[in-house]
């Protein structure tokens, strides 16, 4: 059957546009009863939560690799824990996810440059134990004495070396889901892992500004402005290269979710400046940052499943690509 | 390893098979398929694959909906108000109303509910529940009338995006040619199923009653079958000869034939899919003769391997990842103490 790609011959699934504009001007295409050619990802909740953790995990690294050579302690305290939670909640989501959670190890089997999730799994297993080692140098007082010696000598070349991975933890899972034939995903891959990057930034910019002290926190409050910065500018280039695979960011509950993703991440930008003065203001702009990351990700992870699930996003640019072709 | 893209006449052999072993697939010719499903019988019962949940989706005669992984060959059935070349269906004059898919079907695609990307795996979760309304063209009777049917199945690509990003091996390429699942390998982690290009594979969901639930699953080629020097279960079942099964080569040459043979008769709108080792996947494995646009049957008209894109994606995500790690150092650097 032959329809217009507009929303308004659409039905229930449109109502959330209330008189939106579309992004590009109507194409008709054809569909088979109007059913997906796609399969939309069978992942839940776990791999955007995934996605974020990373991303935290990554950045937060970084920071306490930072913190730890220009001694501001509770700078580094927070970005050792931070990682080391993160990227341990990261690993649960994958996890949980999995049809066979038994059968995680399988993804150690072997190493695909050309799977993103394989080469993942490598930077996260290079990654995990670095953070570990580096978040026991904070507990190491728990630790008996010849361990805590140990510790002791291997936390900081530990933590070093996992912020020299954490820009891979940072930016791999952008390769991951760019690599698919859902719309919304693929065709954003140019900026992709730009945004995640920016994103991963503001996240742990943020828990660094939730937990550690003003006078300390400096790096923090840069990273997440630098970071807001990166991820809006990338936003914003990438939104006008996917073509009509954009719409899903702007529509429905992506649409909700990406709005408040830039409203909490320029909101939380600004805080950065108060927070320089208030241990408040810090903590505030914080969350409100971690949580303007969670909305990014979530935001686009919706989006390429919205983008799978109509043959819309499919057809219309496939026929546009023959149709240069053919010119 | 080999090419991301493009031809590749040695896809066994260059995943380190015997070079003399052809390579094997289907052609689909859906100009003679009947629309009996005994391919869909015969899959089912051959490779034991369960139930994807009993629906009528009002949808002319296909109450399978899509391919998943739970259904490994799927008839599409497509009414329209068009004449199949130069036949006459005999309505001419009569006052039969317009074609079944543009009113019926219409207000039946709307009236199905759930998730549609479900169809083929677990669709017991969707109900269809009319809307009450058809709508119409206005004409109150057609003039012509045809009923195309096609039998879809996965297309063992050349350039496999599910295998290429299966993280853990499961998915691999066997001595004929053809992309196969390792049930006993594969942990469910459902990359490949966003990864491919035409919806086939799924992860199976339904509990864990149902055989390898959690894990991916499409068709196997008959992978059984075909280490036993037998035919798959579904060209054995198919009554005209529409789905052949045979060494790639032969098959393509098949193929031509039967499209110029088809435009000789008449059949202008006869076009061959898949066919082609420049086109996005490298040509498929399984190959078919349409007689409309490929999207008419759910099929995508211009598929691409997404890993074609792989070193541009990687580069990308490098780029991003320096950012990061100059960024860090600059906010450590630059800045004062404070």
């Amino acid at each position: 059957m032959t329809r217009p790609a507009t929303p308004a011959a659409r039905h229930t699934r449109r109502k959330g546009r209330r008189g939106e504009q579309p992004m590009v001007p109507d194409a008709e295409f054809t569909s088979y009863y109007d059913r997906p050619i796609l399969k939309a990802s069978p992942w839940t909740a776990d791999i955007p939560a995934y996605l974020f953790a990373g991303g935290l995990a990554g950045g937060s690294a970084l920071l306490g690799a930072g913190a730890d050579l220009t001694d501001r302690p509770a700078l580094r305290r927070a970005g050792r824990f931070g990682a080391l939670g993160a990227i341990t909640a990261s690993m649960y989501f994958l996890i949980h996810d999995l049809g066979r959670p038994s059968r995680f190890v399988n993804m150690l089997r072997v190493a695909k440059p050309t799977s993103p999730m394989s080469i993942g799994t490598w930077i996260l297993s290079a990654f995990g134990p670095m953070a570990g080692i580096a978040a026991a140098g904070e507990l190491k007082w728990l630790l008996p004495k010849p361990l805590r010696r140990l510790v002791g000598v291997t936390e900081r070349p530990a933590g070093l070396a996992a912020a020299v991975v954490a820009p891979a933890v940072m930016s791999y899972t952008a390769a991951l889901i760019a690599d698919t034939a859902t719309p919304s995903w693929h065709e954003a891959y140019r900026e992709l892992p730009f945004v995640f990057v920016g994103s991963a930034c503001v996240a742990s910019g943020g828990l660094g500004m939730l937990a550690s002290p003003v006078d300390q926190a400096g790096p923090a409050r840069r990273m997440a402005l630098a970071g807001a910065a990166l991820e809006l500018a990338a936003e914003h280039q990438m939104e006008q290269s996917m073509g009509i695979t954009s719409e899903p960011l702007h529509q429905g509950k992506p649409g909700m979710l990406l709005r408040a993703s830039k409203a909490l991440t320029i909101g939380g930008a600004a805080g950065t400046l108060l927070a320089r003065r208030s241990r408040i203001a810090g903590m505030v702009s914080g969350a409100t940052l971690l949580s303007a990351s969670a909305c990014t990700r979530f935001a686009i992870f919706h989006a390429g499943q919205e983008s799978a699930r109509d043959p819309k996003y499919t057809v219309v640019p496939q026929r546009e690509r023959l149709a240069q072709r053919a010119r | 390893m080999g090419e991301l893209t493009g031809p590749q006449p040695h896809v066994a052999a260059d995943a380190g098979w015997d070079p003399e072993q052809p390579r094997m697939g289907f052609f689909t010719d859906t100009s003679v398929c009947i629309g009996c499903k005994a391919c869909e019988v015969a899959c089912k019962e051959w490779n034991g694959v369960p139930d994807d949940g009993f629906n009528l989706l009002g949808s002319s005669y296909d109450n399978t909906g899509a391919l998943g992984a739970s259904t490994w060959r799927h008839v599409a059935f497509i009414e329209q108000p068009k004449r199949l070349s130069g036949q006459d269906a005999g309505y001419r004059q009569l006052r039969t109303g317009p074609a079944g898919s543009d009113t019926a079907n219409v207000a039946s695609g709307e009236a199905l509910s759930g998730d549609r990307s479900k169809l083929g795996t677990e669709t017991s979760q969707l109900t269809l529940e009319p809307t009450g309304t058809l709508p119409t063209d206005g004409s109150g009777s057609r003039q012509d009338f045809r009923w195309l049917m096609e039998s879809d199945v996965c297309k063992h690509c050349t350039h496999a995006a599910c295998l290429d990003v299966c993280p853990t091996g499961s998915l691999f390429r066997t001595e004929f040619g053809t992309v196969v699942v390792q049930d006993d390998i594969c942990n469910g982690c459902g990359y490949c199923v966003p990864a491919c290009p035409f919806g086939v594979i799924d992860r199976r969901e339904g509990g864990k009653a149902v055989k390898n639930n959690g894990l991916a699953q499409k068709c196997t080629l008959c992978y059984d079958r075909l280490g036993e020097g037998m035919m798959p279960a579904c060209a054995q079942a198919c009554p005209t000869e529409s789905i052949q099964f045979g060494d790639i080569d032969e098959l393509r040459a098949r193929a031509a034939a039967r499209q110029e043979a088809l435009h000789a008769a008449g059949n202008t709108e006869a076009r061959l899919y898949l066919d082609d080792p420049n086109d996005g996947i490298g040509g498929g494995g399984a190959m078919f003769l349409l007689l409309d646009e490929p999207e008419v049957y759910g099929l995508p008209p211009d598929p691409v391997v997404t890993t074609r894109d792989l070193p541009d994606i990687w580069r990308r995500t490098a780029m991003a990842a320096a950012t990061a790690l100059a960024g860090a150092v600059a906010i450590f650097i630059g800045g004062r103490r404070s």
